[in-house]
Formats: structure tokens, C-alpha cells, sequence
């Protein structure tokens, strides 16, 4: 397993650098100027040492390995200093953001928390609903319990989250005026009121963002319990006069969790990715939000520097998944 | 060893239907017999006959529904299983009623190893603690002949082989003693070696721990090794019953005369040819109300497609439910 483990990770170096170079590509060649966003006013001259500031002078390839270099050395010392007080990436180019001149990994560490509350929380939540409710449902499959957990996960993954949260917006906010409809960043959580206000302002994005996780995960764990339940084995974990419980919670639980949890694995760069729509929706100023506003601007080093970081995240639970799947199924070996 | 004592399992009129889409299915019809202690009833009969329905139904092993037990009575130890509540049919299956698949591929869970598959009767029914149920299971591997028993334990089924996997079942099944063990065509999917290691290692079990056995099969060659008694099944009814050398020297019902004739070779001497039986048997819409068998017989006389025929004792713990006498080749005086 450990073999395989490094193996695999040694083939993600070629494919995640390929990745960079095509995503490098890609934005280069899309149309959009980056000083598109500066006044007028500013002389063309102006923009001109503004360009040559920014790189823009370089040819691509230059630019390319540039990027690379700061990415995987610079960016990393950068890390090490914030976080141990030493001084060795002092003096090195970061990766800056155009659009707002700022390192862009310092934006992205600023942006993190807001969207692994959000989307993360949604996300567990989405999965700790989920799969009880697969459960039952394949359990008593074509009872009331059953139909209803059909009907809400159908709601769940087919209406949109933006309609979903519009509508809770306007339900909970507008009428009822329980929930603020603003997601305040800014808010600090120090006491019990601060507590309860971010509790507050989190239930809408995360309850509409876990219905559609819980939507999802729950049909898959449904469809792999009741794989599992027609199985040859089940009958004979019965006739061995095992409790109920046991024969659906430990025999056949044990087989449906793992096609499951490799789907939760592989959902998880998701979580990173932000879920765009809802940080829109909520004005969650997560990751989501900062890919969105960085295409507008076409601020190309943040777009880079995101979409990469979703990449490798990407890469990563894939092989999280496959190593899960092997940890679970004895029958798998990969030495 | 059948004593003519009581019987550890005494069915009567057993009737098993199946709801299911298009309309309802009698798999079994009024099935009654007995086993005595320590005896070894082989039950033989086309696929589709009700055999491993008859049995599940006992021990509550059907899926409810589509599956519903419509009548009867199946006394064990004194009591009806039929009429037991869930949880007291739960406590007999496994420790005192065993009961063994046709497919050891697949009748085991393969996520866990073959030791925690076999604890779980011994933890579960005699309430044994990790360590004696862990011995314990090392003995009953070691019984069922797998060698370097304890080592063994800790792998996972899928390091086993079909033979072996059977092993590991019977000694699942076996685990508590119990007084009957059920072996729904155990041998079926194994390959004509391993099939015969296992049938020696059956036979020697019964020696040493004496429990009754229940055998299912299609394979009447398998029945003459080791029956007492012999139950042949059709469209979910008993059509003839007998002590194993009565059933084989003087077949009664033209379709247990007919399976005979498709056993290649059961007392030594080869058939010239295999004859199988022309036509399909019946999936029964309702409870039959003339023979079952009358359509593909040979023999069929008028009354057969009148009357379904009773169950004729013939002396001697043989009958058989036919309207038609070989010895006579005419009807039978009932
Ligand atoms: N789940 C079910 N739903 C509907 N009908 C069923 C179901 N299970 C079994 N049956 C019916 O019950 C009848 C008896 O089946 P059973 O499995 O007992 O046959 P069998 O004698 O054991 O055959 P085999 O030798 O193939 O195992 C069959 O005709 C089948 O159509
Ligand atoms: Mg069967």
C-alpha cells in the first residue's frame, strides 16, 4: 500500500504540471486585458511601467516557468515563515493578485475559513444526513419513509441552489425576519451573542447547500445498501440467527460504505471549490467568490494560482479515494 | 441410527405463496414430513420444485413479502416454529437449526475475516467471550478439516477456495451443535472432486456429532450414498416418500421412475442413454387441483387430471401421491 501510495504520488507530478501548463494556456490565450480595469485618466505610459511591473513584458514561457517557481518554492517558504517566524523566503516575488496587488495565496488563506464553514460544514452535515437516510430507505424500500426521503432528495438535487436559497431568503429573511440575508465576514465570534449570530447567519447557505450534498450521497448509499441487501451473505449472516440490527448495520453497512465513501472522498475538492452559486447567493465571500471576481477582473495569477490548487486538490482525493477503497475492501491489493 | 423415537422436526401441511406482480405463486402445497434424530432425509426434485422454499419457510429465512406462509404447522422440540415470534425463531436459527448454501462463493461476507464470520454464532448464541469463541472457531475449522486452523482465522474469504469456502460454511452451520442441519444442494457449485470430499466430510460429521440432516439436491446419485429416507418433490408437493433403498430398488411415482432413469449411473451399471423428462414443470397460479405431473406422465389416467392425488402410504415408510400402480399398470384401489 505504501508502495502504491508513492508511486501514485510521483505519476501526479507529470499530470499536475501538464495541468498548470494547459490552464497557463488556456487564460493566455483568452481575450481580456489586465489593465482593462484601470481609469482612463491614468497616461498610457503610466500603464505601460504598470505593465512591465506585473511581468506582462516576458515572454509566456518565461511567465510560465516564473509562476512555477513561485508556486512550488516561493509560495512554500513564504508558508514556512508565517508560520515558524524564519526569514527565508524574504526578498522573493510572490505571487501577486492584479487585480488587488496582494500576494494572492495571503487572499486565499483570508478566504479559506468562510468557505470551509460554510461549504465544509454543509458538506459533513450533507453526509452524516445522508447516510441514515440511505440507509432506511433501502431498508424499508417502497415505504412512506422511503418515498419521502425519494421525494426530498429529488427536490434536493434537482431544483437549484440558487432558487433554494433565494426562496429560503426570502421565507426566512424576508418574512419571518429570523436570518440576516447577508453573510457577514467581518463578524468575529468572542462570546455567546457573536455565537449565535454567526450561528444564525450560517443556517440558511448551510442548510440549503447540505440539502443538496444529502440529496446526492443519500441516493448513492440507497442504491449500494440495496445492492448489498440481495446478497447471498445476508442471508447466511440471517441464518446464522444474527440480530436484525447486526446483519443490516455491521454485514451489509460494512459492503455499501464503500463505493459511498469513495464518492465522499471524491466530492471533496468541491468543498474547496466553494459552492460558487450559493456564495453568490448568501454573499459568502469564500473561495467561490474569489474565483468569480477574479475571471471578471481578469486578475489571470489568481485564476491561475485557484484553479491549480483545485486541481491538485482534485488529484489528491483521487488517490485518497483509491486508498480508502483499498483499506476498506480486503479483496483489493495493490502491491 | 433412525430410532423411530420422536422427530426432531415434524412439518405438516406446510403452504408457502408468493405475492408477487403478476399474481400469486404456489410454491408450496401442503408439504408434510418428519426427521427423526440423527437421520439423514435427502429431498430430491427438479429446480423449481419448492425445495429450498419448503425449508426457508421453516426457519423464517423468506423475504415477508413477497413470500407468506399460508398454513400448516412445524413442530420442533415440541414447539410450532411456524407460529413463533421472530425473535424466539432468531435464538433456534443457527444454534439449534443449521442451515448451508449452494453457493460458497457468495454465502460469505467479504469484508471480514473468515474468523469474525465464524464467531458470530458462538458470541451471539452461547454468549461466549472473544477468546473462548476464537478457540472454539479454530476447533471447527480444524473439524472440517482446514489445516493450520488458527493462522487461518484471520483471512478473509476471498483467500479461500470454493471447497475450502464450503468447509468454512458447514462449519459456521455447525457451530452450536444443533440438532438439524439443513444443506440446500451444498455440493451444487462445487466441481466432482471437491463435491465428493465434502459429501465424506459430511458423512463423517454425522458420525461424530450425530445431528439430523436435511439434504437437498438434484442429484439422485448423491441421495443413494447417504440418505436413510428420500423425499422427492414436484411443483411444490411431496409426490413420493421412502426409505432410500425402497425409493431406488421400487420407485413408485412415474416421475421419481423417470429421474431415476436420468441418473446416469446409480447402482453401478451405466444407462444406455440419459432420458430426460420432455415438458416443464408448472408454476402454479393457484393451489393444483388435479396432478401436477399429469401433463408431462406418461402414465396420466383419467382421474389424474380430475383430482390431485393424496399421499397413498404403501407400508414399510414408503408412499407416494400417484393414482397410477406400476405393479398393475392400471389405477391404484384407493
Ligand atoms: N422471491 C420469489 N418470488 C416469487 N416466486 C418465487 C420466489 N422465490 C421462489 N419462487 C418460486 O418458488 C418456486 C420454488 O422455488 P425453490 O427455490 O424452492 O426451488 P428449488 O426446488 O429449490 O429449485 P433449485 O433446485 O433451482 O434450487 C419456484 O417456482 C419459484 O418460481
Ligand atoms: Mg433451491
Amino acid at each position: 500500500m505504501l508502495n502504491y501510495t508513492i508511486r501514485r504520488l510521483l505519476l501526479a507530478i507529470p499530470t499536475l504540471l501538464f495541468i498548470a501548463l494547459v490552464i497557463f494556456l488556456l487564460l493566455e490565450l483568452a481575450p481580456g486585458d489586465p489593465m482593462a480595469n484601470v481609469p482612463l485618466t491614468v497616461p498610457p505610459e503610466v500603464k505601460e511601467k504598470m505593465r512591465i511591473a506585473l511581468g506582462l513584458d516576458q515572454p509566456t514561457h518565461i511567465r510560465f516557468l516564473k509562476w512555477l517557481q513561485q508556486f512550488f518554492w516561493v509560495e512554500p517558504l513564504h508558508m514556512i515563515d508565517a508560520l515558524f517566524g524564519t526569514q527565508w523566503g524574504e526578498g522573493m516575488q510572490r505571487i501577486i493578485s492584479w487585480q488587488s496587488r496582494s500576494p494572492v495565496m495571503d487572499i486565499i488563506w483570508q478566504r479559506m475559513p468562510q468557505t470551509l464553514w460554510v461549504v465544509g460544514l454543509s458538506y459533513v452535515l450533507g453526509a452524516l444526513i445522508a447516510v441514515p437516510v440511505g440507509v432506511i430507505s433501502a431498508y424499508r424500500q417502497y415505504s412512506f419513509i422511503d418515498q419521502l426521503g425519494t421525494f426530498i432528495s429529488m427536490i434536493g438535487f434537482s431544483v437549484p441552489t440558487f432558487f433554494t436559497g433565494v426562496l429560503m431568503i426570502v421565507i426566512f429573511s424576508v418574512w419571518l425576519g429570523w436570518f440576516p440575508s447577508i453573510y457577514d465576514t467581518t463578524l468575529v465570534v468572542h462570546d455567546w451573542e457573536t455565537f449565535v449570530k454567526q450561528l444564525k447567519q450560517m443556517i440558511m447557505p448551510v442548510s440549503v447547500l447540505a440539502l443538496y450534498n444529502a440529496a446526492q450521497i443519500s441516493r448513492f448509499m440507497r442504491a449500494s445498501m440495496l445492492d448489498n441487501l440481495n446478497q447471498d451473505y445476508v442471508r447466511t449472516a440471517r441464518a446464522k440467527g444474527l440480530k436484525e440490527k447486526t446483519v443490516v448495520l455491521v454485514h451489509v453497512l460494512r459492503n455499501s460504505m464503500i463505493p459511498v465513501v469513495t464518492v465522499i472522498a471524491l466530492g471533496v475538492p468541491q468543498v474547496f471549490g466553494g459552492a460558487i452559486i450559493t456564495e453568490q447567493v448568501f454573499k459568502v465571500n469564500g473561495l467561490g467568490q474569489l474565483l468569480i471576481t477574479a475571471i471578471q477582473a481578469n486578475d489571470l495569477p489568481m485564476v491561475q494560482t485557484l484553479t491549480f490548487i483545485f486541481a491538485i486538490l482534485i488529484v489528491l482525493f483521487n488517490l485518497i479515494a483509491d486508498i480508502l477503497y483499498g483499506v476498506l475492501d480486503p479483496r483489493i491489493r495493490y502491491d | 441410527m433412525p430410532d423411530g423415537g420422536l422427530f426432531v422436526l415434524d412439518v405438516k401441511d406446510l403452504k408457502t405463496v408468493f405475492l408477487t406482480r403478476a399474481g400469486e405463486v404456489h410454491a408450496v402445497n401442503r408439504v408434510s414430513f418428519q426427521v427423526r434424530p440423527g437421520e439423514l432425509l435427502g429431498v430430491v426434485g427438479e429446480s423449481g420444485s419448492g425445495k429450498s422454499v419448503t425449508m426457508m419457510s421453516l426457519i423464517g429465512l423468506l423475504p415477508m413479502p413477497p413470500a407468506e406462509v399460508r398454513g400448516g404447522r412445524a413442530l420442533f422440540d415440541g414447539r410450532d416454529l411456524l407460529a413463533m415470534e421472530p425473535e424466539e425463531l432468531r435464538q433456534i436459527r443457527g444454534a439449534r437449526v443449521g442451515f448451508i448454501f449452494q453457493d460458497p462463493m457468495t454465502s460469505l461476507n467479504p469484508v471480514f475475516t473468515v474468523g469474525f464470520q465464524l464467531m458470530e454464532p458462538l458470541r451471539t448464541h452461547m454468549g461466549m467471550d472473544k477468546r473462548a469463541a476464537r478457540r472454539r472457531a479454530a476447533e471447527l475449522l480444524e473439524l472440517v478439516g482446514i489445516s493450520d486452523a488458527d493462522r487461518r482465522l484471520d483471512d478473509y474469504p476471498h483467500q479461500f477456495s470454493g471447497g475450502m469456502r464450503q468447509r468454512v460454511m458447514i462449519a459456521m452451520a455447525l457451530a452450536c451443535d444443533p440438532e438439524v442441519l439443513i444443506a440446500d444442494e451444498p455440493t451444487t457449485a462445487l466441481d466432482v472432486t471437491i463435491q465428493a470430499q465434502i459429501l465424506e466430510l459430511v458423512k463423517e460429521l454425522r458420525q461424530k456429532l450425530g445431528m439430523a440432516i436435511i439434504w437437498i439436491t438434484h442429484d439422485l446419485g448423491v441421495i443413494a450414498g447417504i440418505a436413510d429416507r428420500v423425499m422427492v418433490m414436484y411443483a411444490g408437493q411431496v409426490v413420493e416418500e421412502a426409505p432410500v433403498k425402497g425409493l431406488f430398488t421400487n420407485p413408485q411415482h412415474p416421475y421419481t421412475r423417470a429421474l431415476l432413469q436420468t441418473v446416469p449411473s446409480v447402482r453401478g451399471k451405466r444407462a444406455e442413454h440419459l432420458r430426460v423428462i420432455p415438458g416443464q414443470p408448472p408454476v402454479l397460479g393457484a393451489e393444483p387441483r388435479a396432478c401436477p405431473f399429469a401433463p408431462r406422465c406418461d402414465h396420466a389416467l383419467a382421474r389424474c387430471r380430475r383430482e390431485n392425488p393424496p399421499r397413498i402410504p404403501l407400508g414399510d415408510g414408503h408412499d407416494v401421491a400417484c393414482f397410477w400402480d406400476p405393479a398393475t399398470g392400471g389405477e391404484r384401489d384407493v
